[in-house]
């Protein structure tokens, strides 16, 4: 047994890789909040439906349909965003001109909904969806073993984060976004279509969550209550971390997720609370968020 | 005079209600009623979107169940230090939240209530999933005795109304004439001079001190406290209540919650039961997109439109 000043190194970089990977699925879902909250101002309350709806849709493809996790992968995020699509107009974008709390309730609704129709369709109990062949099994570090599953996740999640991040703020797409972020008025009138952008912006934030459902398919059990627990943590964290920057979403995500692992090794009675805490202490100390700009 | 004699005939009627409709059935309107409308005055008149007040129903019914099982408290006293410590949680959590306005207000009030949602489940004298049970009604005032349902339902009417006039007080007050101001222009407000955060946290303080009483009162009602209580689901619910009955009206919350119970009593009862979620969420979508003024809210509207 591997110990350093009295640590069990094997179970702390244990829980520190299953941390980063709590990280990474927060990351992809606060990216997804932060992208939708930039240029529509609002918080979709049933993100974590949405994910839901991923794994689900990861497991009934495989298992009715007979499409293996590779293209459930591209498939399901593609179909999910096309849902939020139809979503974002003909439910968000009436209400668009309204307090923004009554899209909070609207999605809210709809995240109810969903969570309603699984329980009803497949019970509360979760189902099982096996990890693809191609990355079962693991390698053997010096610290620790690894299962390979694991580690694709925590890789691809970087890859999907990284590169929507390089997106937004290296091209010129990311520049309309920013600019539709700004001033919807003004670059409507350069002419860009920004209800056109609007709804494609809803789409791929919700189809970020849907491609975290399917990547969560194989470690959690897919469950209709899967979504609603992760989705208040990541609220925390999007408290945490302020809406203001996508860097800064994708980090926060990645660094409570770290910050979780290290409380279930030291301390795990307070391992479902630590992100609620460190969010108060983050109001008390700057209220704004870590990365927020807003006074 | 007009709104008090509807005030008087509503109070004769909750007098004689029990005699047509099932007390238990009642007295839980009447604990919902209380705190969808102690939710209401923040929504309604404040504009903060709380969506974490199940901590503070749930708060007081832990309190209040705790306070009959291992004290010799009687029931008044035991909902008084319910109602007490759920206006301590408010203090602590309204003291947070009001840092955040708008959205970030929502979102940090269901962190915070999901923290409390945790601690409840953790720490060992509340039972974890098996809550309170048997939590005894006791003798109030050393005279009537509770576990009667007529006697536990005219102590809850008479909570409901000194809950209801205290709101309705604090509404008419100059203090909540400042709380509308802040809801309809807040930065004018500011420019004004008020403290702005210090009015939306005193007003914290009421509602959530209200929704423990409503919870330590139901706690006496059902002789149980339990997650349900503290879940987020009994947050959205209350918002449900609200939006439906109509927000910022000071009677739409009651009617809210008497729709909301009845409807999940009917379900409950049949087949129908694992739709009721899918229900709740639809509700929620068409109050949203076509029904925003709720009932009572559309119905004021018919009224000065045509009379």
């Amino acid at each position: 047994m591997a110990t350093f000043l009295g640590i069990n190194l094997f179970a702390l970089s244990g829980q520190l890789l299953v941390g980063l990977i709590n990280g990474s699925f927060y990351a992809l879902l606060s990216l997804g909040l932060a992208i939708i909250f930039g240029l529509l101002k609002i918080i979709n309350f049933a993100q974590g439906a949405m994910y839901m709806l991923g794994a689900f849709f990861a497991w009934m493809a495989l298992n009715y349909m007979g499409i293996n996790y590779w293209a459930a992968l591209i498939l399901v995020p593609i179909v999910i965003g096309c849902i939020a699509i139809l979503i974002e107009r003909f439910l968000v974008r009436p209400i668009a001109g309204e307090d923004h709390l009554y899209s909070l309730l609207l999605t809210f609704g709809i995240a109810l909904v969903l969570q309603g129709v699984f329980t009803h369709l497949f019970g509360s109990s979760g189902l099982p969806y096996k990890i693809p062949a191609e990355l079962s099994g693991g390698t053997k570090l010096p610290f620790m073993y690894l299962p390979n599953y694991r580690a694709w996740i925590i890789v691809i999640s970087l890859i999907v984060c990284g590169s929507t991040w390089w997106v937004i703020e290296k091209t010129k797409l990311g520049a309309y976004l920013r600019a539709g972020t700004e001033n919807p008025q003004l670059m409507q009138g350069f002419g860009i279509n920004v209800p056109l952008i609007t709804t494609l912006t809803f789409g791929f934030g919700v189809a970020l969550a849907g491609f975290a459902g399917v990547l969560a398919a194989p470690v959690y059990s897919v469950s209709p209550d899967m979504g609603s627990s992760v989705l208040i943590v990541v609220f925390a964290i999007v408290v945490i971390g302020g809406m203001g920057s996508i860097g800064g979403a994708i980090l926060t995500g990645l660094l409570m997720g770290v910050v979780e692992g290290l409380t279930k090794y030291f301390y795990p009675e307070a391992s479902a609370t630590v992100i609620f805490l460190v969010m108060v202490i983050v109001l008390l100390i700057k209220p704004a968020g870590l990365f927020g700009k807003e006074a | 005079m007009k709104i008090n004699k509807f005030y008087l005939v509503l109070f004769l009627l909750a007098l004689v209600a029990p005699t047509a409709l099932y007390p238990v059935f009642l007295m839980k309107v009447l604990c919902f009623a209380l705190f969808a409308c102690a939710f209401n005055l923040l929504l309604g008149f404040v504009g903060l979107l709380s969506f974490g007040h199940a901590a503070f129903l749930g708060t007081g019914g832990y309190v209040t169940g705790a306070m009959m099982l291992h004290t010799g408290m009687g029931p008044e006293l035991s909902i008084l230090a319910g109602t007490v410590a759920a206006g301590l949680l408010g203090a602590v959590y309204g003291k947070l939240a009001v840092k955040r306005e708008g959205i970030y207000f929502a979102m940090v009030t269901l962190a915070l209530a999901q923290l409390a949602f945790f601690f409840y489940l953790q720490s060992p004298f509340t039972g974890g999933e098996d809550g309170l049970q048997g939590v005894p009604r006791g003798t109030l005032l050393g005279m009537f005795d509770l576990s009667d349902n007529m006697n536990m339902y005219y102590f809850v009417l008479a909570i409901f109304i000194f809950g209801f006039w205290l709101i309705h007080r604090t509404i008419h007050s100059p203090f909540g004439q400042i709380l509308k101001a802040i809801r309809e222009n807040e930065p004018r407000a500011v420019s004004l001079g008020y403290n702005v955060n210090d009015y939306k946290w005193v007003v914290f303080i009421i509602s959530s001190a209200l929704a423990g009483l409503a919870g330590s009162t139901k706690t006496l009602v059902f002789q149980l406290a339990s997650l349900t209580d503290v879940h987020w689901h009994m947050s959205g619910e209350v918002v449900l209540m609200t939006l439906l009955g109509g927000m910022g009206t000071i009677f739409g919350p009651v009617v809210g919650a008497g729709v909301v119970v009845t409807i999940q009593n009917y379900l409950s009862g049949g087949e129908l039961g694992n739709y009721i979620h899918i229900i709740m969420g639809l509700i929620f979508i068409v109050c949203v997109l076509a029904f925003r003024s709720g009932i009572v809210g559309e119905f004021q509207k018919m009224v000065k439109k045509n009379f």
